[in-house]
């Protein structure tokens, strides 16, 4: 019996049931299952509430993460979704993309003894639990203030200002330049890693409250920022980083050789696994390389292989290097994805018919560090060899699309594309515009993204409150 | 949602759709296109437009039936509404006083042709045009070619009407009103390529209009990627006009084939039949 009061410390970390491998790399459904009730609240009792919760400074948008946990603990879950949505609107979504490890869950002070709470796994519980109940909790809003924001980019930082500044009481259009609502959320990450109908439950909160979206609009095209200024008070730039990168090598324009936001928008926006039900083709290919050690890497490597490709994954530093969450390369290498470390493709080759064959790289070794703190990898000399490839995936990362920047005279940028803004509050050097997410900072993360649009909407309300 | 005001057969296969889009006719500006999807399970494509009206708040489209998207729109009733209508996407075609410039255009791209010839004329140029086609009943807008243009020509296949052959004729017409300082083509890309192939000997600038396979239309996806030069270009934001004489177009006609045989199932299945499309539509 331990002393009443003084809890014996539960260093047991409960685990997600998981499809199994061999089932889930032959399907698009989601690969974790969630919590079971019991499992969650097990899990919540394991939080010590700490007086001084060091895990809320580790999340960008500052969730009450103690507070959720203890409601999970005394079962009370609609307290505990409450307590989350005060600061994001997006649970479901970054209970299952956020990078927990490096954010709230790497600040927990059980982390040091090895079994740091599940801080994501049980945000995604009281969301789910949510959308299980059916019916979801409509905050009140506060009357009109009769002031209108134009949102540029229907992804996570334009959803988080939109949210944030409706329930606040301004008037709110969201401006989305594809045919879905939710940017990278609904081209970029797969089925099975975030299910569709979860992004698409999201922003139906989003247009119940009042929030008024507008679809298959591209601001710089349809109408610039300039022209909506008239029309609005304020402007939130939110356009992502849609302009991928490739290596620059010969080849690269063979048949087969995609780009990350090609191959994952073909498969997940337009829903080519479903083909010929949906008409947007894919390729049946045998042998696929996945070229780059990122989350979106990891993505396409997985979506690859659950077409029926064999799939490496070709990264030129080693493991230890990979930028990638733990848990999605855990996932990929479970579920068949081989990696050639310490490997760089020089060149591709074409089979004569204008389709790449097969591809020559170079063997790496690892330098000293470089700017990005990670050690420099180096070819060795002479160590050219070739492999057989019917498709490769190129994602080694993006930069912002210039459409905005290039028709928003005034509009400072950087030499990369992205927007500068003062880091405090999004304020970028145009009068009334602001801007946040990878159009900012470049390709980041979805709750990055969704931090700096909490900033920008404190900023913009205040900026509204004041005219 | 976009409503399809009208929808005409023109020509066998040719069709001219009239869609009420307000905010992207206002924005249009010559050479520029749209994205659309003609259904909610179907392809995003790219469509030049043909002309186009702010204050009716329309603009229309001149494409051919060739794979299952195009079929689908060619079958939808006026009344209908497109799930997507987006742009106005890519770069204006540059207009500027040039001098004497020739407009030449085959199959859809005689109808995208037209805004252009327009604009060219009224920017004070002296503009031919030269429209090109297996035969006389596969011809459209004359008339109104001629309207805004100083000549209007007319190469026929079969010889059917005007001069006998394809653009290899070309340089018949450019003798007839030396100097050409500039030629603009718009139509499918072997008639882009023949242009190009025929102009450069001749030392003219020679803009063609790109439509390579997209997705996103913004630049995001970089699959209508072209090489230009040295240089890879995306074509739906650097373009969709580039320099003819430095496209490398053996690599645009085999990246465009890559779904040929995707593209034929979903044709296929939206005509309920067995199909055979003829690839290039007689530019041998």
């Amino acid at each position: 019996m331990t002393e009443p009061g003084k809890k014996k410390l539960d260093l047991r970390r409960r685990e997600m049931p998981k499809q199994p491998p061999e089932v889930r790399r032959r399907n698009f459904s989601e690969v974790a299952l969630g919590y079971p009730v019991e499992t969650a609240v097990e899990e919540a009792q394991r939080c010590l509430n700490c007086p001084k919760p060091s895990c809320i400074g580790g999340c960008p948008v500052e969730i009450d993460i103690p507070k959720f946990i203890q409601c999970i603990a005394a079962r009370d879950f609609v307290a505990g979704i409450r307590v989350i949505k005060e600061k994001n609107c997006l649970p479901a979504v970054c209970g299952r993309v956020c990078p927990q490890e490096e954010q709230c869950e790497e600040a927990c002070v059980l982390k040091k003894r090895g079994g740091q709470v599940a801080i994501g796994r049980l945000e995604r519980f009281l969301a789910d639990w949510e959308a299980a109940q059916g019916e979801v909790e409509m905050p009140t809003l506060p009357p009109p203030t009769g002031r209108k924001v134009a949102v540029v980019g229907g992804g996570p930082a334009g959803l988080t200002v939109a949210g944030d500044l409706i329930r606040l009481g301004h008037a709110v259009t969201i401006f989305e330049a594809l045919h879905k609502m939710g940017g990278v959320l609904v081209y970029g990450i797969p089925e099975f890693r975030l299910p569709k109908a979860i992004v698409h439950r999201e922003v139906e909160y989003l247009r119940r409250l009042g929030v008024q979206i507008v679809t298959d609009f591209v601001v710089g095209k349809t109408r610039t920022v300039d022209s909506l200024l008239e029309e609005y008070d304020a402007v939130f730039i939110g356009s992502g980083a849609g302009l991928p990168w490739f290596m620059q090598i010969p080849g690269e324009n063979l048949n087969g050789v995609y780009s990350a936001n090609e191959y994952l928008t073909r498969m997940n926006l337009m829903k080519g696994f479903l083909f010929p039900q949906y008409h947007t083709p894919i390729k049946e290919h045998r042998r696929v390389a996945v070229i780059g050690g990122g989350n979106v890497a990891m993505d396409c490597a997985r979506t690859a292989l659950r077409l029926g490709a064999e799939v490496r994954v070709v990264y030129r530093r080693s493991r230890e290097e990979l930028p990638a969450r733990e848990e999605e390369i855990e996932n990929a290498e479970e579920e068949g994805v081989v990696f050639d470390f310490l490997t760089l493709p020089v060149r591709y080759i074409g089979d004569g018919n204008g389709w790449v064959k097969e591809m020559e790289c170079l063997k790496m070794k690892l330098g000293e560090p470089d700017a990005s703190g990670r050690r420099r990898p180096i070819p060795i000399e002479g160590s050219e060899y070739r492999m057989a490839v019917d498709a490769v995936i190129c994602a080694i990362g993006n930069s912002p699309n210039p459409l905005i920047a290039s028709t928003t005279p005034g509009l400072e940028v950087r030499k990369n594309g992205t927007i500068v803004v003062d880091e405090e509050t999004g304020k970028t050097s145009r009068e009334r515009v602001w801007a946040g997410g990878d159009v900012v900072t470049g390709a980041a993360t979805v709750i990055l993204a969704m931090g700096a649009g909490r900033k920008a909407a404190r900023s913009i309300h205040q900026y509204l409150c004041s005219l | 949602m976009a409503e399809l005001r009208a929808t005409e057969m023109i020509v066998p296969n040719m069709h001219l759709l009239t869609i009420h889009a307000p905010e992207v006719a206002k924005a249009l500006r010559p050479g520029q296109f749209v994205i659309v999807r003609a259904e909610e399970e179907g392809e995003r494509i790219p469509l030049s437009v043909s002309d186009w009206d702010p204050a009716e708040g329309t603009l229309s489209i001149v494409f051919m039936n060739v794979g299952g998207t195009t079929n689908t729109l060619a079958k939808l009733p006026a009344g209908s509404r497109l799930p997507t209508v987006v742009g106005p996407l890519g770069k204006p075609t540059e207009i500027d006083h040039f001098g004497t410039v020739l407009c030449v255009g085959g199959c859809y791209g005689i109808g995208s042709l037209y805004p252009l010839a327009r604009a060219l004329k009224l920017a004070g140029n002296k503009v031919i045009v030269a429209i090109e086609a297996r035969s006389s009943f596969l011809l459209f807008w004359e008339e109104r070619l001629a309207q805004v243009s100083d000549q209007l020509h007319v190469i026929t296949r079969d010889g059917s009407k005007g001069l006998r052959g394809h653009v290899g004729r070309l340089p018949e017409i450019i003798a007839g009103c030396q100097p050409v300082h500039r030629i603009i083509t718009n139509g499918c890309t072997y008639l882009l390529k023949r242009v190009s192939d025929v102009s450069r000997p001749l030392g003219i600038k020679t803009v063609v209009s790109l439509n390579p396979i997209m997705i996103d239309g913004t630049g995001m996806c970089g699959v209508c990627r072209v090489t230009v030069g040295a240089s890879t270009q995306f074509a739906c934001v650097d373009g969709p006009d580039f320099d003819g004489h430095q496209v490398d177009w053996a690599e645009l006609l085999q990246r465009r084939m890559q779904y040929v045989r995707e593209e034929m199932r979903v044709y296929r299945s939206s005509r309920g039949e067995e199909a055979v499309i003829c690839q290039g539509h007689g530019h041998d």
